[in-house]
């Protein structure tokens, strides 16, 4: 009752919703990248939405199922595989072997009745920097056999069977992605950040004007933006050392070197570079969606507009899990 | 006190932008009070060096900052506990031993003191844990004695060995995993400092005291096995 992993991918972990509560003491609290395609992938297969899937980064496994499973992938589109966004019976000995990304970095492949891991701290998500949590607190290798819930292959067929199905064991209907990016460079939206005013005015307006490039050394814990370099105002260099204090997903920091660094699921608790903005909470599962090389571009906005688009972001997520629910029949 | 917005789903409440161990302690006490009184649309109450950040779930709907402010300054209207109220004293064994030790050296030539007297002036101070941050369980303690007070490594470490305590400015830090670090690192502890097994996964928390005791390699050697 496992998965077996014939090939890892380039970085395949498990995440759920996170764990939340443990900032205090330094903890972040992690968990997948894109939470609204890890929902999705969840409610597809008639999981709790926050449950634990498996993140898949750029480069994907191949998976081998040893017994029927109901299981849907949701977020980035990977070259083969089972079709995306909707639930698909992989019956026992089928393989999921994927490629490359073609659209988005980040996949969340989801089992009906979800793993056989003990949380940790309260979350199954894997923490890589502390090395716990998920599957033995790492990313998958080759030969680990990941446990599935004891009833996994019961309730993938119990659920399959509610559905109005094809032939080729999957639906007609899908659910619609919502965090993917269409055309680079995509759109963020972020808030002038607790030291913005403290940047010369020509970093300020490079911050907006330039098209940022995910760089190749970014992860979990951030990613590195290549582009022009920014400067604080008077000296001219940003080795004035500001008072460490609280940082949060989605928190831009310019370290002495100019170059910016979004902080991400795994980020640190506090920091002490200074902050030069934030990016609105919504659009944060769409960045998570861009691969190193992505292009981004920030577009300013008020706290209030930041609301606004987390509002929309919940809707849409609400109604696309109601479409979900009501084909299930519940 | 100030409120900044970070980003649409945290507030930092300011009130101090350098470093005044009475405004800290302060607002470790505010933070205890803040987390008390469980406010259902708050994830996390995280204390800084001059301030308090508070987390809010993503289904809030509102102002954060607005929300922030006004529960920060109910609780500040209640009244927070005194300091004495919320003592502990954590006790760190630690090996002084050269070879964990690895900038011991440096740090004494830059201070013109003896490796001894180093070791000496780390271990008679109390510490008082300032910052929880940068990984976890990692504790910003301060209280060095102002002799020792070196700045950063030039060059960070790739790697610090896990348990590595270190120095700078005037603080002292224990590193709970093998990360990068560019404090100077003058021994190592025994302990494990970030332990997901364990109730209370942090052996440290803001506010606490912090004593260290050298120990030899051979104590070390059996503390360590212990864990």
């Amino acid at each position: 009752m496992s998965i077996k992993v014939l090939r890892p991918g380039l970085l395949t972990t498990v995440q759920d919703q996170g764990r939340h509560g443990l900032q205090h003491i330094g903890l972040c609290p992690g968990g997948a990248m894109d939470p609204v395609a890890l929902a999705l992938a969840n409610a597809l297969v008639g999981n709790p939405v926050g449950g634990a899937a498996l993140e898949i980064t750029v480069i994907g496994p191949e998976l081998l199922f040893e017994e029927d499973s109901l299981v849907a992938v949701c977020g980035a589109e990977f070259q083969g595989g089972f079709p995306h966004n909707r639930p698909v019976l992989a019956p026992a000995g089928s393989r999921y072997n994927v490629g490359r990304a073609i659209r988005g970095a980040r996949a969340y492949l989801s089992v009906a009745g979800g793993f056989a891991i003990d949380p940790v701290l309260g979350s199954r998500s894997t923490y890589l920097p502390g090395a716990f949590g998920g599957f033995k607190g790492r990313s998958l290798r080759h030969g680990d056999m990941l446990p599935l819930n004891e009833k996994s292959s019961i309730l993938s067929r119990e659920r399959f069977n509610l559905l109005k199905k094809t032939r080729n064991g999957t639906t007609r209907w899908s659910a619609p992605p919502q965090t993917l990016p269409d055309r680079e460079p995509i759109v963020i939206h972020v808030m002038e950040g607790q030291h913005f005013a403290e940047f010369d005015a020509g970093a300020a307006r490079a911050f907006f004007d330039a098209v940022w490039r995910i760089a190749p050394d970014s992860n979990r814990m951030g990613f590195r933006l290549g582009g022009p370099l920014l400067a604080r105002a008077g000296s001219g260099d940003l080795s004035d050392e500001i008072l460490s204090g609280p940082t949060c997903l989605g928190t831009v920091q310019v370290p002495p070197n100019g170059a910016p660094i979004v902080l991400m699921a795994d980020h640190q608790t506090t920091g002490g570079y200074p902050k030069i903005a934030e990016i609105a909470s919504a659009d944060v599962p769409r960045l998570a969606q861009l691969a190193p090389g992505g292009k981004v571009h920030f577009a300013r906005c008020s706290l209030e507009t930041a609301a606004e688009l987390r509002r929309h972001m919940k809707e849409r997520l609400a109604a696309a899990l109601r479409g979900i629910a009501w084909e299930y029949g519940t | 006190m100030g409120v900044v917005p970070l980003g649409d789903l945290a507030a930092y409440v300011e009130f101090s932008r350098t470093l005044d161990l009475e405004v800290n302690a302060m607002v470790q006490r505010l933070a205890v009070a803040v987390h008390a009184r469980g406010a259902p649309f708050i994830r996390d109450v995280v204390p800084a060096l001059g301030g308090l950040a508070l987390h809010f779930a993503p289904d809030f709907e509102g102002n954060c900052a607005q929300a922030a402010a006004e529960l920060v300054e109910l609780c500040l209207k209640e009244g927070i506990r005194s300091a004495e109220d919320v003592l502990r004293t954590v006790q760190m064994p630690v090996c002084y031993d050269p070879e964990f030790a690895l900038d011991i050296e440096e740090v004494s030539i830059k201070t013109d003191l003896s490796v001894m007297e180093v070791q000496k002036l780390h271990t008679e101070a109390e510490y008082r844990v300032l910052m929880m941050g940068f990984a976890p369980g990692h504790a910003y303690m301060g209280g060095l004695d102002a002799r020792l007070a070196v700045p950063r490594r030039a060059t960070p470490r790739a790697v610090v060995a896990a348990g590595s305590i270190a120095i700078a400015n005037e603080q002292t830090v224990v590193y709970p995993y093998a990360i990068s670090g560019g404090w100077n690192v003058i021994g190592r502890t025994p302990l494990a400092v970030f332990d997901t097994e364990r109730q209370e996964p942090s052996l440290f928390a803001c506010g606490d005291r912090v004593r260290f005791r050298a120990i030899d390699k051979a104590e070390f050697i059996k503390l360590a096995g212990k864990r």
